[in-house]
């Protein structure tokens, strides 16, 4: 038997198609949004607010990705905005691939945002990268205060928490603070925004920063330019 | 330096996904790792590979055993079939850049240091590589 060394990511494939992506978002100065939770989280609904929010400021779009429907779709294209719609059948997490894919037909030229709403499903898609900026996680407070502990990769991974449905946490006999403690001892770097979509509290918070993040990726971009 | 156990707790994972709890992603994982072999293979002009040896870090959303499972599966009809898939668990090990390695197994993850808060450095455990292949030699 001959011994043949490899020593290669097994994930390789599909990082070098993400960093194709993002020399692509980077060449439009594009900010790419990879936004991951359970089902039932709260994604679409954050999306639904930052659309309100950024819309008329910004130039931004949707890539959306579930297993079936395009109900999600529907949703941000009532607000105005675009929206492509991958859907995966059986498969649990968007990759790289998919998204190359869906540049083909869906441009992105002129975006400042482009939100890349993934499958619900707190474990395969922290593994794959999809070229993307920053990573949001959304955790809704009715799903308990030891979920970070639970799924600790994926928030791990994040760039930035959103703690959802604050508006429940009474009913759910949630401890906030406890839930945030808990993000911020498996991941100590995340920015955490606490908000709940539905009554509006501690979305403004958020745009601020998104705003923030947006002007800055401007910046650099034009300045990489010149 | 010490290793953070997790399996068990990423195992809990597994059931939320939904009444099937077939392996999901272990699927495309195992794939992959099939394609990896089949072009190292290749360029040594094997037909046949015996062992697939893998490294699989404790902090990564793979399942040792959906893993295995879904190998199975995937291997057949290729010139892995009847490949062996070795599996080496990559601990978790943490790391203070100001305290040094943490030395008290913590029984859930937690990335803050102990002793002066800062964040600690994940040093290994992320790891999902296919190490080695063997093959069966060309007469």
């Amino acid at each position: 038997m001959d011994r043949v060394s490899i020593q290669t990511n097994v994930l390789k494939a599909n990082q070098e198609v993400a960093s194709a992506n993002r020399r692509l978002f980077e060449g439009e100065g594009t900010v790419v949004i990879n936004l991951m939770s359970a089902p039932g989280a709260g994604k679409t609904s954050l999306l639904e607010a930052t659309i309100r929010g950024l819309r008329g400021r910004y130039f931004l779009a949707v890539i959306e990705g579930d297993l079936q429907t395009d109900l999600d779709s529907q949703r941000i294209r009532a607000l105005g905005a675009r929206s492509y719609q991958i859907t995966t059948g059986t498969v649990c997490h968007l990759d790289a691939r998919m998204i190359a894919r869906a540049l083909t037909e869906f441009p992105v030229q002129g975006l400042d945002l482009l939100v890349i709403e993934n499958v619900g499903n707190l474990i395969c898609p922290a593994s794959y990268d999809l070229g993307e900026s920053l990573r949001v996680v959304v955790c809704s407070v009715a799903e308990g205060a030891e979920k970070p502990k639970k799924y600790p990769v994926m928030f791990y991974k994040a760039d930035v928490v959103i703690l959802n449905k604050a508006d429940l946490a009474g009913a759910s006999a949630v401890d906030l603070r406890e839930l945030e403690t808990n993000v911020r001892q498996v991941n100590p770097k995340a920015t955490v925004f606490v908000v709940s979509c539905r009554t509006g509290v501690g979305i403004d918070a958020w745009l601020m920063w998104l705003q923030s993040a947006i002007e800055s990726h401007r910046i650099s971009a034009e300045t990489q330019r010149s | 330096m010490t290793s953070i156990f997790l399996s068990s707790a990423l195992d809990g994972q597994r059931g939320s996904l939904g009444s099937d709890s077939r392996p999901m992603h272990e699927v495309s994982i195992a794939q992959s790792i099939i394609e990896i072999a089949e072009a190292s293979a290749r360029r040594v002009n094997s037909r046949c590979v015996q062992v697939i040896k893998i490294r699989l870090g404790e902090f990564t959303t793979v399942v040792r055993e959906a893993l295995e499972f879904a190998f199975e599966a995937a291997r057949q009809e290729t010139v892995a079939k009847d490949a062996r898939l070795e599996i080496e668990t990559v601990p978790m090990v943490l790391r203070c850049a100001s305290c040094g390695p943490v030395t008290d197994p913590a029984r859930e993850l937690c990335l803050v240091c102990p002793q002066c808060g800062l964040p600690l450095e994940v040093i290994s455990g992320e790891e999902l590589q296919v190490d080695y292949i063997e093959v069966a030699s060309e007469a």
